[in-house]
């Protein structure tokens, strides 16, 4: 460690720590490489961002070309339809508490399975590709498969019941329909989709701790748990907030899963802002309201995101 | 490294932690095996009640039917538009994202200026937005110059889409190259340019291949966007059209589980080829600051 931190510069500020001091001065060399790779995002992602902030203050609705017209008036009709949309919040509700649950079950669970795998003695490698093999699916796929499986007539999950005698052939479980069980299997496919990335990210942390800190920990006399509470944890923080990171941009492909499971039905039992978007905007051409959906959405993603890049910048300074 | 249990009971507590984790991960990996089983199963063993769990007979049937070539049966599915759709959009799109990523990953790593995080910090932020979010304005925009239902369209959306995630990597690679070699280039007489092009791009080669693999699957597997932008098969992708299946009246199980798996095929390659430096690409920023 001591080599490669080299001591910090007076000119770096506060905030900016986390730059590596050793990085070169290159004038304006580093821009000419970045420019390409800005320039391209903010054609094909900014401006398009910015022109659906513009849609989202007219009532465009996609059948009537003529309807694409600003004016101050009716600009925040949209947003106040939309605060005043009981789905909306039903929307935004079912979005919270899935996404509370998938992040928190999902980095649970790979942290126990990642603790598990460290301490495997045959077999590491044909485990770990055991372990890929959810990431070989297309969320579309994961979606597709749990469908099935979660089928009430020709489902895997109640054909196993039925045989293990759990359930009767007359009281199949309407898995996708009822409340909350459309909720529940829509976080499990989620769950298993995001449990490969965050496991391995996790299980590289654990096996880069140093050795002689829980040989210490031993000979103390610490208990397996307290070893993981107390050295364990603490020092994987920087391996959690990438793995959460990661896991946070992509959180909205959940959105594949949920739009070919259940689609937001029956009923708008399982609607999420995502399926309500693809809703408002596309089946009912309102693309103005949908556009303020949007905007909505894209905000919170974009918190949610920088709240973990945040943890993750402020964990790297610690080390 | 790993630590274990001292002491009597070592050898039998390895033996449960190994059996654990075994269970556990068949479980994880056994919904994968059950869809490529069926692929090849024939269809009176998918929809019978008991259920038959071990397959008695296995065959090509469904690849048969989807290629069109059982004449009994119409063929509905347009594989093959789909195949050159995806690996249109995804090998175009991987080629521009990977070089603009490294480009920028590369920037990031090495050199000091202005806006560094706020810079790095926006386009991972770039990455955050919601496909469904993107994909309403860029059919409006898209609509006027043409690009709707456009394989050229659906690409260029994913180089922007996977430059982020790239540019990433890129920079977790090029970090682990020791400094010293750039000084040293320097010192004889390298610029900038040649410094990067000719020592530190050859050197950072299996990053790449690794930062292109997940750039290609993004695009691969991405249905968000494309079910927007691609209206019939001229622009649609395999997701799109497996989706189609479930539009069906009664849902063609084994056709949907025999499409899974030529969709699964490149994701199946890039798990034997990047196992190891995927997680030292992601993981590195961690340890070094």
């Amino acid at each position: 460690m001591a080599t490669d931190s080299n001591a910090p510069t007076d000119k770096a500020p506060a905030q900016t720590r986390f730059i590596e001091v050793s990085r070169i001065e290159a004038g304006f060399f580093p821009f000419a490489m970045i420019s390409p790779a800005v320039i391209l995002i903010l054609l094909v992602v900014g401006f398009p961002l910015l022109y659906s902030l513009y849609v989202s203050f007219t009532p465009y609705e996609l059948l009537k070309p003529n309807s694409l017209n600003f004016t101050t008036a009716r600009a925040l009709r949209n947003y106040q339809k939309l605060l005043n949309d009981e789905v909306f919040w039903r929307s935004l509700w079912n979005t919270i508490v899935f996404l509370a649950v998938t992040v928190n079950l999902s980095y649970a669970l790979s942290m126990a399975l990642s603790q598990l795998l460290a301490r495997v003695t045959a077999g590491q490698s044909l485990l770990r590709t055991l372990l890929m093999v959810p990431m070989m699916f297309a969320p579309i796929l994961v979606g597709m498969q749990f469908r099935w499986f979660f089928n009430a007539n020709v489902g895997l999950v109640n054909n196993f019941l039925i045989s293990v005698g759990l359930i009767q052939e007359q009281g199949q479980i309407a898995w996708l329909v009822d409340v909350p069980l459309g909720m529940i299997s829509i976080m499990i496919a989620s769950i298993w989709m995001n449990i490969p990335v965050l496991t391995i990210i996790l299980l590289a942390g654990t096996l880069s701790l140093p050795a002689e800190t829980f040989e210490a920990a031993e000979v103390d006399g610490a208990s397996g748990w307290q070893k993981f509470r107390f050295i364990t944890f603490p020092l994987l923080a920087p391996f959690s907030y990438i793995a959460l990171t990661i896991m946070s941009l992509d959180i909205a492909r959940a959105f594949d899963i949920v739009r070919i499971m259940t689609d937001g039905g029956p009923a708008r039992r399982t609607e999420m802002l995502w399926t309500y978007i693809t809703r408002l905007a596309i089946e009912d051409t309102k693309f103005g309201l949908g556009s303020a959906m949007s905007w909505i959405t894209v905000s919170l993603s974009v918190l949610f995101t920088l709240y973990f890049f945040r943890q993750l910048v402020k964990a790297r300074i610690v080390r | 490294m790993i630590t274990r249990s001292v002491g009597p009971n070592r050898g039998r507590n390895d033996l449960i932690w190994n059996a654990v984790a075994w269970v556990v991960l068949l479980l994880l990996a056994l919904p994968a095996f059950w869809i490529i089983m069926t692929a090849f199963r024939p269809n009176v063993e998918i929809n019978t009640f008991p259920p038959v769990w071990i397959p008695r007979r296995l065959t090509l049937e469904a690849y048969a039917n989807m290629f069109g070539l059982n004449p009994e049966v119409q063929q509905r599915v347009a594989v093959e538009a789909y195949l050159r759709n995806s690996l249109l959009a995804s090998g175009l799109s991987t080629v521009v994202a990977v070089s603009l990523g490294t480009l920028a990953g590369y920037a990031f790593a090495r050199f000091r200026f202005r806006f560094h995080t706020p810079l790095f910090l926006g386009i991972m932020l770039s990455r955050a937005v919601p496909g469904v979010a993107l994909s309403l304005p860029l059919f409006l925009l898209f609509n006027r110059v043409g690009l709707v239902n456009n394989v050229l369209g659906l690409a260029l959306v994913y180089v922007a889409v996977n430059i982020p995630f790239t540019a990433w990597l890129m920079d977790g690679f090029f970090r682990q190259i020791p400094k010293e070699l750039t000084e040293s280039a320097y010192i004889d007489g390298c610029g900038h340019w040649s410094a990067f092009w000719r020592i530190e791009l050859p050197l950072s080669l299996p990053g790449l291949a690794t930062a292109a693999i997940f750039a290609f699957l993004a695009a691969w597997n991405e249905f968000q966007i494309v079910s927007v932008l691609a209206r019939n098969n001229a622009a649609k992708t395999f997701p799109p059209g497996l989706f189609a299946f479930t539009e069906q009246f009664t849902v063609d199980w084994r056709g949907m589980a025999a499409m899974s798996v030529i969709m699964m095929a490149p994701a199946v390659i890039f798990v034997i080829l990047v196992q190891r430096n995927l997680v030292s690409g992601l993981t590195f920023g961690a340890v070094k600051g």
